[in-house]
């Protein structure tokens, strides 16, 4: 339960860190909340040569909501989930997933941005930044680049950073009014990972149909999953019911859980469709919807 | 590698190994067995301690080389001149313990809880002490006493 021995490098800025992870390569990781990494260092599922610890870099512990919402690499998700913003309706998405990752003490230290690079399969920020369609902001050695979170989500604990790049921010598109989510997690007890989860964040037009929608599952395969056909399928419809079962049963399809401890299979399947209907409904209602 | 640690207000300096954990170098190092070993992977909360006077966090999952120049507060350092911490006499007064593993870390996440939310309702509570568990299953007597701390400590801003 002690982890392996590594060098620890202490980073003051992006550059310096930056610095240390382009002369590391792949032996370093990035040390930023740490509340994945050191449990699974300490269970030897990871062992980096080198940490770069960016917790004392000032400049990437900012959460901007000016317009689009844009997260540093060391805000905490406590920082989010007390941010007077987060309680408005168009933050709903975000608002729901910052009360349910891990548990409230864990959250005071866990980043959001940490939370993204981990790439748990069972991740809620993940399922939330797909829905909502952001962006992943990093730098390396060309300067910063912006990845669009499906190409930034490669596969299981696998992301597009690339040895001697940091992935500085987190950015979510500004939501208009008409706008809100919803995040539905099935969970054993608080602290355990999701059984199944969705994330939805819809947005209406003028006329009250489904202008774009966002569907995400966790806990649904390798990683969090867009469920394009639900999305395809609602996008210009009016909100109802069977829109809503229509777009739920492609979520239970798309579903690939693996059969564990927290349930079978069909239970996770039929979960996920379950919880993509809710969400909608849920999201829907924010929005003075009944549907 | 050095690193100099505050704890309960006095500065710690010593030699550490970068994998050494907060939790190891409080009890080891600084000789500071209140702060307790449950789980050891960040599930249980007892080895909850407080940085820099705002924030829980598991000493279980954060490295001492990451701690080096931060504040801590542990149970140790609740009481002050011989009189209990209002949230050290509210477990006390609700026997908010049973075998008293998970007291500290319930007290310690208890302290922030409070400093964020002074006035906190039954749920407040409940979800706020959910990253600690009480094996012995104690948690009625638990909510009674962080309620009893809050209007305690409430009591001194009342009167000014």
């Amino acid at each position: 339960m002690i982890p392996a021995a590594f060098e620890y490098i202490r980073a003051h800025s992006a550059d310096e860190a930056l610095a240390h992870l382009q002369k590391h390569g792949a032996d370093a990781r990035v040390l930023a909340g740490g509340q994945s990494l050191v449990p699974a260092m300490r269970f030897r599922l990871a062992r980096p040569a080198v940490l770069v610890d960016i917790n004392p870099v000032r400049d990437l512990d900012y959460i901007k909501a000016d317009g689009a919402l844009t997260i540093g690499a060391v805000a905490r998700d406590g920082a989010v989930e007390r941010a007077p913003w987060i309680r408005e309706a168009k933050y709903a998405l975000l608002h729901d997933v910052s009360r349910v990752v891990a548990d409230p003490v864990v959250r005071q230290m866990a980043t959001v941005v940490g939370s993204l690079c981990h790439n748990d399969p069972a991740g809620d920020w993940t399922a939330a930044a797909i829905a909502a369609r952001a962006e992943v902001l990093v730098r390396g050695a060309a300067g910063e680049r912006a990845i669009a979170i499906d190409d930034f989500l490669v596969d299981s604990f696998t992301t597009a950073v690339a040895d001697g790049e940091l992935a500085v921010a987190v950015r979510f598109p500004a939501p208009d009014e008409r706008t809100a989510g919803a995040y539905q997690k099935v969970e054993r007890k608080v602290g355990d990972f999701a059984t199944a989860a969705a994330a939805v964040q819809v947005s209406l037009g003028a006329d009250g149909s489904i202008r774009q929608v966002g569907i995400a599952l966790s806990a649904a395969g390798p990683c969090a999953v867009r469920v394009a056909e639900a999305e395809t399928l609602l996008t210009g419809q009016k909100p109802s019911a069977d829109a809503i079962r229509a777009a739920a049963d492609a979520a239970s399809r798309q579903s690939e859980p693996q059969a564990d401890l927290r349930g079978s299979v069909e239970y996770k399947k039929h979960l996920a469709g379950v919880l993509v209907a809710r969400g909608l409904r849920q999201a829907l209602a924010r929005l003075g919807v009944q549907a | 590698m050095k690193v100099s640690i505050t704890v309960n207000g006095v500065v710690y300096e010593r030699d550490v190994e970068p994998r050494t954990l907060l939790a190891y170098f409080l009890r080891d190092e600084c000789r500071l067995t209140g702060t307790h070993v449950g789980c050891d992977t960040s599930s249980c909360g007892c080895c909850v301690v407080v940085m820099d006077g705002t924030t829980a966090v598991k000493a279980c999952t954060m490295f001492a080389a990451q701690a080096d120049g931060h504040e801590f507060l542990t149970v140790e350092g609740l009481a002050q001149g011989g009189t209990l911490h209002p949230i050290q006499q509210a477990f006390w007064d609700q026997h908010g313990l049973q075998c008293g593993y998970c007291t500290p870390g319930m007290m310690l996440t208890s302290f922030v809880l409070l400093k964020n939310n002074p006035d906190p309702s039954e749920a407040d509570i409940r979800e706020g002490l959910a990253g600690n568990l009480c094996r012995c299953t104690g948690y009625q007597n638990i909510v009674k006493a962080v309620h009893q701390a809050a209007e305690a400590m409430r009591q001194p801003a009342a009167a000014s």
